[in-house]
């Protein structure tokens, strides 16, 4: 039996994200044989709806002008009035995902999988993922019962997306049936958006990155970075951690929640290599790790090396460095 | 304002290395180092500062075994007024959401106006605040970074977003908030603290304590399980340099120069 797959698509200012190709990718691993629809849930969605048709069969548009802002207590309540229960739902892990979908899976009864990387085929009325535990350091395999339904993250990146076809899918109005009971979650109101901080660097023009994260360990070791990103002439960028310890500016965090930079040499000192981080870093650069753990998951997509003790290698470095020039 | 805090007892993945057992079934767990779920913590500061501030108490809860009771404790040393552990066999085996049926038992026992937990805890899934509030029939909100409590009937909330954008809320109470890092900064708990909470007694309730529907809970209605652990396929990997510490330096000079990372 093919399963009944419906994507909730991502967009912004008309235009698709790239995770809806990503999804597109996901579900067919899952189930080639699956008829997959795509959901878009938005205000003047009809530009987004027609760009889908390319890739999917069946687009479904819940359009209103109070949605223009996608507030996830307000879209669960639509999606669970229009997706029949025992179907499969695939969201992207992000800010939004996180949001929306576990209270989705709660409201549909079906199975709940978060962020998953991989899909490794059908078992018995189960599907067998890949996720990841303790920041990456650890992978699993996770059975899931889809039987009965299932709300499930992916992991933005992990699937390659799949190239627009020609699906000529059609788009169906579905505000109707999702507003039946009037515009649900009330009790969540969405206020405004507040801008990200300017700081007094701007990471994201930056050509060379000297980013530190936990591994630095204490705030006054944060000097011997600074000396080290003059004497290579780049900037300072960091990890999470940091910020959180308020130890640099906001303005200085790579990752999801932070800057997107897209450096020509990165190096990462002291970082474990959390998606959320490396989803920060753009343009393939140049990437060095500094690590004293081995298996740290940064050396899986570093192209150099060197398990050392930062708090010894930077000053060398930095010393030699300065011999030189 | 009376606040519940969930808190899991986690290995602590700063103090070590996470490695997988030989035969896969789970990760070596001698000589690993626990705590406190990084997220929960800073959900407990933030309910301390909020009680501080308007009255009330802070509870915390934890569903594990009996050394969850070290976890509870040590958040009671940080401020928190009462500990509840939730223990039983029959809980063993559960996947997200038959926890989330447990911690909606035992929080139905009592009256709070705001519930917290972390935005993710150690296997990263980011599900049990969203799941809880979906079955009280409570509003959620998730990745918390800021809260203002203006009045007893709603606050005013941040979450973070994409790209260090925040977007700004109000929601009604009671309601479920799951907290990201960085919201304060959560206070220090010396030796003195953890003695002073030592003696305080912590109550254990069990399956039948909460009246739980044993046909929601466990391995047995779990949708989701692991099969085994493996270590992540190495990519293409990271060339490891080698060599003494000199040697290392000297040869990633060398790279660095040739592409572009000494200006
Ligand atoms: C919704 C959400 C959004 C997020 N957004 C972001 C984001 O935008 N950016 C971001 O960075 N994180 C983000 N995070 C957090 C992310 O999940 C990780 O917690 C974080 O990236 C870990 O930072 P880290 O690598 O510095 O610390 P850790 O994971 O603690 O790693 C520290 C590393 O330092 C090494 N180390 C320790 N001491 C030394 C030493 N002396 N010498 C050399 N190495 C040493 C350790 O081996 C370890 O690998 C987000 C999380 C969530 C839930
Ligand atoms: N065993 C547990 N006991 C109490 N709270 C938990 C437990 N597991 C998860 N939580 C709460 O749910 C949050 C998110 O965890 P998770 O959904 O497992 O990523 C944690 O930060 C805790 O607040």
């Amino acid at each position: 039996m093919a399963f009944q797959i419906f994507t909730y698509i991502l967009h912004k200012d008309g235009v698709v994200d790239d995770t809806a190709a990503e999804m597109a990718a996901a579900a067919a691993k899952l189930d080639p044989a699956a008829s997959v629809t795509a959901i878009v849930v938005g205000s003047k969605t009809d530009p987004v709806c027609s760009s889908l048709t390319a890739s999917f069969k069946e687009v479904w548009k819940i359009d209103n002008d109070a949605l223009a802002y996608p507030n996830s207590e307000v879209i669960r309540g639509l999606l669970a009035n229009v997706i029949p229960k025992g179907s499969i739902v695939l969201i992207a892990h992000d800010h939004f995902g996180m949001d929306l979908s576990p209270g989705l899976s709660v409201k549909l009864d079906g199975a709940y999988l978060p962020d998953a990387v991989g899909f490794e085929g059908i078992e018995g009325g189960k599907l067998k993922a890949v996720r990841q535990e303790y920041s990456g350091q650890v992978s699993t395999h996770v059975l899931c019962d889809i039987s009965g339904g299932a709300v499930i993250t992916i992991r933005p990146g992990s699937f390659t997306a799949l190239a627009a076809g020609s699906a000529g899918g059609s788009v169906v109005d579905k505000t109707g049936d999702a507003l039946t009971s009037g515009m649900p979650g009330g009790k969540r109101r969405f206020v405004e958006v507040i801008e990200a901080e300017v700081g007094d660097v701007d990471i994201t023009k930056s050509e060379v990155l000297v980013s530190i994260g936990r591994g630095i360990g204490e705030q006054e070791n944060i000097e011997i970075v600074n000396e080290l990103a003059k004497a290579m002439g780049g900037d300072v960028s960091c990890s999470r951690p940091i910020i959180d310890a308020k130890w640099l500016e906001k303005s200085r965090q790579v990752g999801t929640s932070g800057k997107t930079v897209k450096p020509k040499v990165y190096m990462a000192l002291g970082i474990s290599g959390s998606f959320q981080h490396l989803g920060g870093i753009k343009g393939s650069p140049f990437m060095v790790a500094v690590n004293k753990n081995p298996k740290a998951p940064i050396f899986q997509v570093a192209d150099i090396g060197v398990v050392e003790d930062l708090i010894e290698f930077v000053p060398m470095l930095t010393e030699k460095i300065n011999e030189m020039k | 304002m009376d606040i519940l805090v969930c808190v899991k007892r986690v290995p602590d993945t700063a103090e070590n290395e996470i490695s997988v057992n030989g035969s896969g079934t789970d990760i070596e767990r001698d000589d690993l180092v626990y705590s406190v779920n990084e997220w929960d913590n800073y959900a407990v500061e933030e309910a301390i500062q909020i009680r501080d501030k308007v009255g009330g108490s802070v509870t915390v809860i934890s569903v594990g075994d009996s050394e969850s009771e070290e976890v509870l404790r040590r958040e009671m040393a940080m401020g928190a007024d009462k500990g509840i552990l939730i223990s039983d066999g029959a809980f063993e085996g559960s996947d997200g959401k038959g926890l989330a049926v447990i911690l909606k038992t035992a929080i139905e026992k009592d009256k709070y106006d705001l519930i917290f937990t972390g935005a993710q805890a150690d296997d990263g899934a980011g599900q049990v605040g969203g799941m809880l509030a979906a079955m009280l029939d409570l509003p959620y909100a998730s990745l918390v970074n800021f809260i203002e409590v203006s009045d007893d009937k709603k606050i005013k909330i941040g979450r973070e977003i994409a790209g260090g954008q925040q977007e700004i809320d109000e929601i009604d109470l009671p309601c479920v908030l799951s907290i990201q890092t960085g919201i304060n900064e959560p206070r220090y708990v010396g030796i003195r603290g953890i003695r002073k909470v030592a003696s305080v007694e912590i109550p254990v309730l069990g399956a039948s304590d909460l009246g739980i529907d044993q046909g929601l809970v466990g391995s047995a209605a779990a949708k989701v399980s692991r099969v085994d652990y493996f270590m992540p396929a190495l990519g293409k990997g990271a060339e490891i340099l080698e060599g003494s510490i000199e040697e290392k330096a000297d040869k990633l000079i060398e790279l660095l120069k040739s592409k572009g990372g000494i200006k």
